[in-house]
């Protein structure tokens, strides 16, 4: 077990170091440098500029600086846009937004979800099972950006039950609607690939044992079926968590919630390389470590995975 | 035929050869069990309307999608719902474009980025996963590695950094979603090539001294084509989710052009106002589409994939 640790983190670390050397040479070799306008700026002022943000050293420099300045400080250089905002600050200010209804949108996901696909495979070919099955269907066609804007129209626009959009320091009327946009196609996911596996391991030797043995059907399922049946389910958590990510980037331009995907899109809008590349890092680096958590969840638990 | 009154042995042999009936191929068998899937085939039918849509709607629209009607800009709420008297069969946006034509270069753009994106992904990823499970070893660990690598890196953030950085366009949204996308595709090939590759027809291509290369083209690829169908057919519904997720937030295609995404967002921005058939109808198109190409790609895998039998 140890060992898997360590090797899958000595995996995690050059592809984090890809994933940065890969987003700062694209910006190197973006068109156009961050201070380039409409109004040329004298040669000395630009120099000054350049020297201020290290632009006149060579590319190599320029990334090494970069890199140490991530790891020692935490610190993704100055916004190109907002010159008086860090790109620190524009995470400081809208990862706990985030965070909050990212994590409503998984614990919504996760529980409904499994909850239907532990149900339809209960009642395999019944109208219960069919009906979970549809569900899962149409929220597989049903992608966030279609969510938001449906359920606008339902909960806000004709039921009038819950504001629209907004965030007022995270009061719950505000989190159900990001939430439950972000969450549906995971839900459904989810649902789909509980009830597979789940069929499968009521269908195995082990489960008709414990049948045959007279334990009743409950215990059967929370002991002996739901465990086993989870495994799928905790290595589709890794993708999850990716698609919430980027997820967050519609949720926070479509309910004005202020969090980073709003800034994220605001960077790209204006061409923020600072800002933009600042995110991908730092979404890549949370998307790593998690997929690499995940892999280790997943190898805790099942030991016949090491490899 | 057999009721020659004189027949020869040679006759009968001949007419014995004829008689004997047709082989049901893996493709015939397949056919046959697609055909009788409703669900499939109700996707089938759906997915061949709106590509007839796509296709001849521009000789149908009265307008041109980037042409505005001047007389109902503005006042797209109170005189731009859908009617068939002045054209606009779906009505107008809120720049009084007709939406009818708009939907119909959307649907174009959107089905097209979906298939180009998916025949990348699926001739990439086919060859890397083929040649990197028939060559195994030290080769397959390193391309694998590096495939689990790429996987873990949130892609869409990455294309929309591209599209930041070289600017927005059409080419650049085909060739970025193709180059990401054939990482699922050439990991399910590369499994199937392991189980392929211990084959008896492989061993005879090796043993009469085939090249390996051409072992790959010529007999592995081949084999895997079930597989491949059935994963590209469920990989264009996710290119196209890809564009409009993109479009949606209007990083993809230029007005005037359009996509369900762009349309989505437009109709999503407007529904405030009471104009509701600008989001119905790109959504209906849109779902109407997922939807079809999600049962035709399940009746595939039903029909081709020996495993689910």
């Amino acid at each position: 077990m140890f060992n898997f640790v360590l090797r899958r983190i000595a995996v995690a670390i050059p592809t984090l170091l890809i994933l940065v050397s890969i987003s700062f040479f694209l910006m190197f070799s973006a068109p156009g440098g961050p201070f380039t306008s409409e109004r040329p700026i004298p040669q000395a002022v630009m120099e000054n500029i350049e020297a201020k943000y290290n632009l006149d050293k060579p590319v190599y420099q320029q990334l090494g600086i970069y890199i140490w300045n991530i790891v020692t400080d935490f610190d993704f250089g100055p916004s190109f846009r907002y010159q008086d905002r860090t790109v620190l600050d524009l995470i400081e200010s809208g990862f706990p937004v985030t965070l909050t209804y990212g994590f409503w949108a998984f614990v919504f996901a996760v529980t409904i979800g499994v909850a239907l696909g532990v149900i339809a495979a209960l009642k395999h070919n019944t109208a219960a099972d069919y009906t979970a099955v549809s569900i899962a269907i149409v929220g597989q066609v049903l992608p966030n950006f279609v969510m938001a804007p449906i359920l606008v129209l339902i909960f806000v626009l004709w039921l009038g039950w819950l504001p629209g959009g907004g965030w007022q320091g995270g009061q719950i009327e505000y989190i159900i609607l990001p939430a439950i946009a972000l969450g549906t196609s995971f839900l459904a996911s989810i649902a789909r690939i509980t009830r597979s596996s789940m069929l499968e391991v009521l269908n195995s030797n082990y489960i008709r044992t414990a049948r045959a043995k007279g334990l009743p059907f409950r215990y059967i399922v929370w002991r002996h079926a739901l465990k086993p049946a989870m495994l799928p389910v905790v290595s589709y958590l890794g993708p999850a968590f990716v698609g919430m990510i980027t997820g967050s980037v519609i949720i926070d331009s479509y309910f004005t919630t202020g969090g980073i995907g709003v800034h994220f899109i605001n960077g790209a809008l204006n061409r923020d390389y600072a800002v933009i590349m600042g995110f991908t890092i730092l979404l890549g680096t949370l998307t790593i470590v998690f997929n690499m958590l995940v892999d280790i969840l997943y190898a805790w638990i099942d030991p016949k995975i090491r490899y | 035929m057999l009721t020659h009154k004189k027949t020869n042995v040679e006759d009968l042999a001949e007419n014995l050869g004829n008689e004997t009936p047709v082989g049901r191929s893996l493709w015939r068998d397949a056919m046959h069990r697609f055909s009788r899937n409703k669900a499939a085939m109700a996707g089938l039918v759906g997915l061949l309307l709106i590509v007839l849509f796509a296709a001849i709607g521009p000789f149908v629209a009265a307008w041109h999608y980037s042409d505005i009607d001047w007389g109902l800009m503005g006042n797209a709420a109170s005189a731009g719902q859908p009617s068939i008297e002045n054209g606009h069969y779906f009505g107008v946006d809120d720049l009084g474009r007709d939406l009818f034509a708009r939907t119909v270069q959307g649907s174009q753009i959107s089905l097209l980025v979906g298939t180009i994106g998916a025949l990348i992904a699926v001739v990439i990823g086919t060859l890397y996963g083929a040649t990197a499970g028939y060559f195994g070893g030290r080769i397959d660990s390193i391309m694998m590695r590096t495939v689990d690598i790429l996987m873990s890196i949130p892609y869409m953030l990455f294309l929309i950094l591209l599209l930041v950085m070289f600017g927005r366009s059409i080419l650049l949204i085909f060739i970025g979603i193709g180059a990401i996308s054939w990482l699922e595709m050439a990991r399910i090939v590369r499994g199937q090539t392991l189980s392929i590759k211990n084959k008896e027809y492989i061993e005879a291509a090796v043993a009469s001294g085939v090249r390996p290369f051409k072992i790959v083209l010529r007999h592995v690829v081949p084999n895997l084509l079930g597989v491949v169908i059935v994963y590209a057919t469920l990989l264009v519904p996710q290119m196209i989710l890809t564009e409009s997720f993109i479009s949606f937030l209007g990083l993809g295609v230029q007005e005037p052009q359009t996509s369900w995404g762009a349309l989505i967002n437009d109709g999503a921005g407007t529904m405030r106002y009471g104009t509701l058939w600008q989001l119905m109808f790109p959504l209906g198109f849109f779902i109407a589409t997922l939807l079809s190409f999600f049962f035709v790609g399940d009746g595939l895998r039903d029909a081709l994939d020996p495993k689910d039998r």
